[in-house]
């Protein structure tokens, strides 16, 4: 088979079997979006900004495990992409992205359009190619999509200048069917012999904790750590990215950890003995002051990156593998030796974070008269039975949402965790009703967060999907207002968004259903409509108390026994 | 603690600056960086030398090791190893100071590569710190210009880093 470059682009995605791809077009691309044209196996998503499209292709790939691929132009195609390939980035999340390059001759000369998209990308991607010949395509995308979707999954940028792409230069086209290389190998099985290390110190343990991330939902490892759990009785807690790995309503489950972390979770980990970090990357919102970190703990770290052990944190039993791989090897382990927990400690240790789970650090007040963020999250839990497909923006909103929405299934949870990009929740929210159309997809966002990518409310329209927008509006950029409030003595410097929109008008604008909420009585009735209208986007713009902070609080650099749990209550004093 | 790192990567545009820019990325030194392709034509073999405590050391090799385009690599400084740095050095040769500078050069076993009436060029190779002895050696205001290429280093015995 003889193809030009733009349809070897267009048929290796297809070999690949890639259904999706969300993409701009633009002069350097033209070529490819003409083979597009010429095809349905491919459906094109057309966004509205680049970041949208990065966005949402992040989004089908967290909501289904598969890569998303992104189309965009050179130069502004390219840098206006950045923003959502660094959000990938930090989150691990398999991606393709498709750039075009002036065409070669051009390159360096600062032609139109042009700027260093491998020189741009390169902290921001797991890897960058750019193809200089059209007989290099094929194979280069194969690698694209290895390289993105093995070991620790990441952004790839494949950079094509216009004249590989010219369509009348045709070469003959086979997609390699395997591909190797020399300098990328990852890791697949665990060593044995640390396993089993692992198994043994962590059945010796008196006060056990396992923390889990993102890697348990990206390795998709979930159904073998709810096993882990369940068999060894330990407690767990899961980082921001991990919600929904170990279902979230369970009694094991202690809750999300961390800077707004519950105080269950935050104090077993103070107090831990054996810390079973699983497929977590001690980010520092997680750890607090590292010096304070788990103080009495011999930890265990399960990673597929080698480089992820005791980068932030010194590991006494490190497992480099797949998270999957491993738990099954440890599972095994288990099984066969007959090792039993203490069960005297354990019990004792459960009793110690009942009594912390009793000091119940997630109630808030209630109001008749305004509604309070979290009462729309416990409500939207309620109204939608936990089963959405949920995805957020950033801010306070996403704190709530990890603390009053739990999540029983992973891979249902979609939120900017690294990178924390505003703006993030609304493509991402296409890109997940695009993998899952007969779901319920949802958005929380604020309103500072959603205006940063309102021009998607255009894609929603044109591509019908319904999703359902909760806008908890404060009128503040809430999480900026709390940090100017508790650390900057309330000198709320520019953190009110003066002269917002009608959001009731902006949907209905765009052919959406608005609605606005602004008492709590009218909650649940209004949720209730809003989620009962299945083939109709509707914008609920809830008009939250603009005063509510998230609770409980760790201030960067403290220790895990350190938490504010409301303006007048902190841990500190009492435990001193 | 000084470390040298030799690692062998596949020869591609942009290989160097990958590991240029993982190095400011994350706020590691470098001392010296030399890069040069092998026997191999697809591979380039380059010898870097950064200074850090034995965390940061472990955490820079697991990030270059993680760079696709890195086949293989070794910390030299963890086994015995010959090191390497060619200088060439343009100093003020006139006078007294001609026979003087010619003198020190032998000592240090270095090579007189260009001499006009005013000035030699001194060629030496040796490990870092003999070159450092070198130029502290030669009165300051002689020196006119100092070129150095980066340590490159090997380890002894009949071990490689090779594929």
């Amino acid at each position: 088979m003889e193809l030009s470059g733009a349809q070897i682009v267009v048929q290796s995605l297809k070999d690949e079997g890639v259904e999706h791809v969300f993409g701009y077009p633009g002069g350097s691309v033209l070529h490819i979006y003409d083979a597009i044209f010429q095809q349905e196996d491919v459906r094109h998503v057309l966004v509205r900004h680049e970041q949208g499209a990065t966005h949402a292709a992040d989004g089908y790939a967290r909501a289904t495990g598969k890569p998303g691929v992104v189309l965009v132009t050179s130069g502004p195609g390219a840098t206006n992409a950045v923003t959502g390939i660094a959000t990938a980035h930090l989150d691990s999340i398999p991606m393709v992205v498709i750039t075009g390059q002036v065409p070669s001759p051009l390159i360096g000369s600062d032609a139109f359009q042009e700027v260093d998209t491998i020189g741009i990308t390169r902290p921001c991607v797991k890897h960058n190619f750019l193809v200089k010949r059209v007989e290099d395509l094929a194979e280069t995308m194969k690698k694209a999509f290895h390289i993105a979707n093995t070991g620790r999954p990441g952004p790839v940028v494949v950079d094509i200048p216009k004249d590989v792409t010219d369509p009348n230069i045709k070469v003959p086209y086979e997609y390699p069917s395997k591909v190797k290389m020399r300098s990328y190998s990852p890791v697949e099985k665990g060593h044995l012999g640390q396993i089993k290390k692992a198994v043994e110190l962590m059945m010796g343990a008196k006060r056990p904790v396992i923390y889990s991330g993102g890697g348990v939902v990206i390795g998709d490892a979930s159904a073998e750590l709810t096993e882990l759990v369940q068999k060894t009785g330990f407690p767990i807690t899961n980082t921001l990215m991990g919600l929904g790995a170990y279902p979230g309503t369970d009694n094991q489950n202690i809750g999300m950890l961390g800077m707004h972390g519950t105080y269950e979770a935050n104090m077993a980990m103070h107090e831990t003995d054996v810390l079973v970090a699983i497929g977590a990357r001690f980010d520092d919102r997680v750890t607090g002051k590292i010096a304070e970190f788990c103080p009495h703990a011999k930890i265990i770290h399960i990673d597929v990156d080698p480089a992820s052990i005791s980068k932030n944190v010194r590991i006494d039993i490190p497992i480099v593998g797949q998270v999957k791989s491993v738990l099954n090897d440890m599972l095994r382990i288990l099984t066969e030796r007959e090792i039993l927990a203490d069960a005297d400690a354990l019990d004792a240790w459960w009793k110690q974070i009942e009594s912390w789970r009793a000091v119940k650090c997630l109630e808030y007040p209630k109001s008749d008269e305004v509604i309070k963020p979290q009462f729309a999250v416990d409500t939207l839990h309620k109204v939608t039975d936990g089963g959405l497909y949920l995805t957020s923006d950033v801010g306070q909103h996403q704190m709530f949402a990890a603390q009053y929405y739990p999540f029983d299934k992973p891979r249902r949870w979609v939120n900017s965790g690294g990178l924390g990009t505003m703006g993030f929740g609304l493509p991402a929210a296409i890109g997940v009703q695009m993998a899952h159309p007969d779901a319920t997809v949802a958005c929380i966002t604020g309103e500072a967060s959603i205006l940063m990518c309102i021009q998607e409310l255009a894609t929603c329209k044109q591509y019908n999907l319904p999703l359902k927008i909760i806008l908890l509006n404060n009128g503040y950029m809430g999480m900026v207002r709390q940090w100017q409030e508790m650390f900057y003595e309330g000198r709320y410097s520019h953190s009110y968004v003066d002269a917002l929109p009608d959001f009731v008008e902006l949907a209905e604008s765009f052919g959406h259903v608005g609605m606005r909420i602004d008492k709590p009585g009218e909650l649940a009735a209004g949720f209730e409509e809003a989620f009962s209208r299945k083939d109709e986007l509707v914008f609920i713009d809830v008009v939250v108390d603009p005063s509510e902070n998230v609770y409980p609080m760790i201030e960067a650099g403290k220790g895990h026994h350190q938490m504010h749990l409301s303006p007048q209550q902190a841990t500190e004093r009492e435990l001193a | 603690m000084r470390h040298i790192i030799s690692i062998l990567m596949e020869n591609e545009a942009g290989a160097l600056s990958r590991v240029a820019g993982l190095f400011t990325a994350r706020g590691y030194n470098i001392e010296s960086l030399s890069v040069a392709p092998t026997e191999d034509q697809t591979l380039s073999r380059m010898t870097l030398v950064t200074i850090g405590d034995e965390r940061v050391i472990e955490q820079i090799t697991k990030q270059l090791n993680k760079l696709v385009d890195v086949v293989k690599l070794v910390d030299l400084s963890e086994g015995i190893h010959i090191e390497r740095e060619m200088m060439m050095i343009k100093v003020r040769a006139e006078m007294g100071m001609r026979e003087e500078i010619k003198r020190l050069s032998d000592i240090f076993r270095g090579k007189i590569i260009d001499v006009t009436d005013t000035s030699y060029v001194v060629e030496m190779t040796g490990d870092s710190s003999k070159l450092d002895s070198f130029v502290r050696a030669i009165p300051e205001e002689l020196i006119i210009e100092v070129v150095r290429t980066g340590a490159s280093g090997i380890s002894r015995g009949p071990k490689a880093l090779t594929l």
